[in-house]
């Protein structure tokens, strides 16, 4: 999203986050990304289990030692009630995207059927012009399910959800 | 059914915070109206809110509890962000609040509506808009809480003017405690102890350990640990410049202030020591100049003590991080080093600084200069010899931005913790005058010695009113140079004297404005001085008076702050007067590390020689 110093030795990092939901914390939370030259790629919000907490999943771009500041920040806010750096290997990760294309013809429609069914997706919605696709999965499945897609038909618009992520197992990451 | 205003004023006498800074306006009349009245709730009527922001934070730095100040909407809150940014620099606990317009009419941008929580996110450690009457006791409660624990820090809260007006639904209003979730204060790491004992490993087997005491040993309230920590060890601190105070500068191992216009023994100290313990500091780069070079002796040890887990390791390396509330760590400190100084085995300490410290802390001493500069005006190193000679250890020293500040923060004998109150973080010049203010409203008792230049001192000068009508006593010393003089000696050193907007007299030649003149249309006596014989009366005369009493210094317009290490450059590297970067080597010799070497070791090489410093043509 943002895209301030940019290094090779970057990584992707996906950070959890448990908030008050109280207004303004989005603002709080991404205000601190700008503010210190922090990179987000990507960022979810939707309500936790518990009324009153929101839950963020934010992947985060840096180095070793700005992945930690990032954290440490994060940790700062009154607001965070908690923040976990998730890693790949213990924690579940998917992303959500509805994609729309453009169909010419009834050849076109099948290949996309086809791909959709490689990926387990859904068609969701069909014109005579469009149609109207879902996949979910980690990112680099969404993403290989889209550039395959924009191999053979025009792609008029995508959403992604930015990617949501748990804990593995019986860790989690709740208020007690 | 309880109103709004009178829940706020309810929570601000039951915490003890009846001494407010503010000014009022349109979306706050109800507040203000509420005390009106009422004998308890005293409002200090400033003369521009940013003087609010700034004398709540002085009065917190001062007394070292909450400072409170509270503004009206749209430009009276806007006005308050100066302030909120320099008290969040320096970790100073300050409760803001704004009116607001009312609820149904916010987004509309309605008269005088300004978005005040988007405004400050970046600057506070908290923000609230309260929505709703029943909200009020809460988030009071809560904003109090949060500014005055942990890193303490300003918290800001928008007022909608229904709000103020409204009805509580609540039983009881006010809750006597709060829980805020994930905010935990009292911060001590389960593995804080057996770092402390690491520390000490470290510490008692080091050759030149060293203290770097920040703002932090203020702000947690642990000199006094600090110094029966120093004095069983005796090893030397050197402090940051809001660190300044913590330790008498009178203490045998008080080096002094490092950094860029620290003293050249401080800075010396740290580039030799090979275990630096720094506590409650956040490596600004004023402190440690190129960050690679930073401490300075191969392979020196770094142990960081804070609070907040953010600046361990953000600009120095930790080797051993510790995060604590420095009090906490201390008495571990304590406790843990008085157990080993029992144990004979244990007991051990290698630190050769008992043999040097004599003399490196007789080394650049405060010339008494008694004659006047190059043009005839007074230098500023004679302001502070007589400064030291007249205040007491509880006078307050406030100061503005720049050299005034550097002058005073380089040369200052101060004996106490909370007697030094500047903007360091954000450098805010106009801060000095409304937090002298501030500081007096806190410690009536004491004088307070404002330290300021010409150009900060103008930023906020409609405050003479302030101290006029308050009857506070606050004894304003303006070096009047003529120059916005911190910016001139760059533009001397760095952008060949092209002084580019920096000099502050009239096209004339004429030194103005006349701050005497000033001083007597507030109602107020003032004093030029233009011999260095007569400061030291001066100053005493403005002790005498029962008001507030302004001595305009005329001083060398082109005198310069030194040392001055090279912007960017290490800790050991220094301009001379003949603007060459010189090496502290060349003034201390570097430490022994072994016997054969400290053999005939001398501390010192050459006597300081920076005094009303003119730069010189350079050398070739
Ligand atoms: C609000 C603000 N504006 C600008 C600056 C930049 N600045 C730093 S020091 C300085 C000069 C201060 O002049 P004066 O108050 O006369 O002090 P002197 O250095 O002459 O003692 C300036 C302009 C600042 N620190 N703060
Ligand atoms: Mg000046």
């Amino acid at each position: 999203m943002s895209t301030s110093k940019r290094k090779s030795s970057d990584t992707r990092v996906p950070i959890a986050l448990l908030v008050y939901d109280h207004p303004g914390v989005m603002m709080k939370v991404t205000g601190l990304f700008a503010r210190r030259g922090f990179n987000i790629a990507s960022i979810s919000v939707g309500h936790s289990e518990r009324e009153g907490f929101s839950r963020i999943t934010i992947v985060a771009e840096g180095d070793e030692a700005t992945i930690e500041q990032i954290i440490k920040q994060l940790n700062k806010l009154v607001d965070v009630v908690k923040v976990q750096h998730l890693h790949p290997d213990r924690s579940t990760m998917r992303e959500f995207a509805l994609v729309k294309v453009d169909v010419k013809d009834n050849q076109a429609r099948q290949e996309i059927m086809t791909l959709v069914e490689i990926y387990r997706g859904k068609v969701i919605d069909v014109t005579t012009k469009t149609m109207t696709v879902e996949v979910s999965g980690s990112e680099q499945k969404v993403d290989s399910f889209i550039d395959l897609l924009s191999e053979f038909v025009h792609i008029k618009e995508i959403v992604r959800s930015g990617l949501v992520a748990l804990l593995r197992g019986e860790e989690s990451i709740t208020l007690d | 059914m309880i109103k709004g205003t009178a829940i706020i004023k309810n929570v601000l006498k039951s915490t003890g915070n009846t001494t407010i800074f503010g000014y009022p306006g349109g979306a706050i009349m109800p507040f203000y109206d509420e005390i009106h009245e009422d004998a308890e709730i005293e409002n200090i009527l400033v003369r521009h809110e940013q003087s609010a922001g700034h004398a709540a934070d002085g009065f917190a730095r001062a007394s070292g509890n909450l400072g409170v100040c509270v503004t009206t909407s749209g430009p009276g809150a806007t006005n308050l962000i100066t302030a909120l940014a320099n008290a969040y620099y320096d970790s100073s606990p300050v409760l803001a609040f704004s009116g607001q317009v009312p609820t149904k009419l916010i987004g509309n941008d309605a008269f005088q509506e300004a978005d005040m929580v988007g405004s400050t996110v970046a600057l506070t450690k908290q923000n609230y808009q309260v929505k709703h009457v029943d909200d009020l006791g809460r988030v009071f409660k809560e904003a109090i809480y949060i500014a005055t624990t942990g890193r303490p820090g300003p918290v800001f809260i928008d007022l909608p003017k229904d709000v103020q007006n409204g009805e509580c639904t609540l039983p009881d209003p006010i809750p006597d405690q709060v829980e805020i979730i994930g905010y935990n204060p009292k911060v001590f790491s389960t593995g804080a102890k057996l770092q402390v004992k690491r520390a000490l490993d470290l510490i008692m087997d080091a050759r030149y350990p060293l203290v770097l005491a920040g703002g932090g040993v203020a702000l947690s309230h642990s000199n006094k640990e600090l110094e029966e920590f120093i004095n069983l060890l005796r090893i030397p601190v050197v402090y940051t410049m809001m660190g300044k105070g913590v330790l008498s500068d009178d203490h045998p191992y008080v080096l002094g202030m490092l950094g860029m216009h620290g003293r050249k023994r401080a800075n010396f100290a740290v580039s030799e020591a090979d275990v630096i313990l720094a506590l409650g500091t956040r490596f600004s780069d004023r402190i440690t100049g190129d960050l690679s070079q930073f401490p300075g002796y191969p392979d020196a040890k770094v142990i960081h003590v804070d609070i907040d887990t953010a600046e361990i390791g953000k600009n120095v390396p930790a080797d051993i991080p510790i995060v604590a509330d420095l009090k906490l760590a201390m008495e571990e400190f304590l406790r843990q080093l008085k157990k080993r100084l029992k144990n004979p085995d244990k007991n051990t300490i290698n630190s050769w600084w008992y043999r040097y410290i004599k003399e490196l802390k007789e080394s650049s001493g405060i010339p008494d200069v008694k004659i006047p500069g190059k043009t005839g005006r007074i230098v500023p190193e004679k302001v502070m010899f007589e400064l030291n000679k007249v205040i007491q250890p509880d006078d307050i020293i406030v100061t503005e931005v720049g050299q005034n500040q550097m002058y005073a923060a380089h040369y200052l004998n101060l004996r106490k913790p909370r007697t030094w109150i500047s903007s360091g973080g954000l450098g805010t010049m106009g801060f000095g005058f409304p937090a002298a203010i501030g500081a007096k409203v806190a410690k009536p008792g004491v004088e307070i010695w404002l330290c300021a230049g010409d150009g900060s001192f103008q930023m906020n000068l409609p405050e003479l009113a302030t101290v006029k009508q308050h009857d506070l006593k606050i004894n304003i010393v303006v070096l009047n140079n003529q120059y916005l003089g911190m910016v001139r000696q760059w533009q001397e050193l760095f952008f060949e004297k092209r002084y580019a907007c920096t000099n502050l007299a009239c096209k004339d030649g004429l030194y103005f404005p006349d701050f005497v003149k000033l001083a007597e249309a507030y109602g107020l006596e003032g004093m030029r001085v233009d011999k260095p014989g007569d400061v030291h009366d001066a100053l005493k005369q403005s002790m005498a008076s029962d008001e507030s009493f302004l001595i305009e210094i005329v001083a060398e317009p082109e005198s310069n702050v030194l040392p001055m290490l090279s912007p960017g450059g290490a800790l050991n590297s220094f301009y001379s007067r003949r603007r060459k970067k010189r090496s502290i080597y060349e003034w201390y010799a570097k430490l022994p590390r072994n016997e054969f070497e400290a053999k005939d070791y001398k501390v010192e090489i050459v006597e300081d020689d920076d005094v009303n410093v003119y730069f010189e043509k350079e050398e070739q």
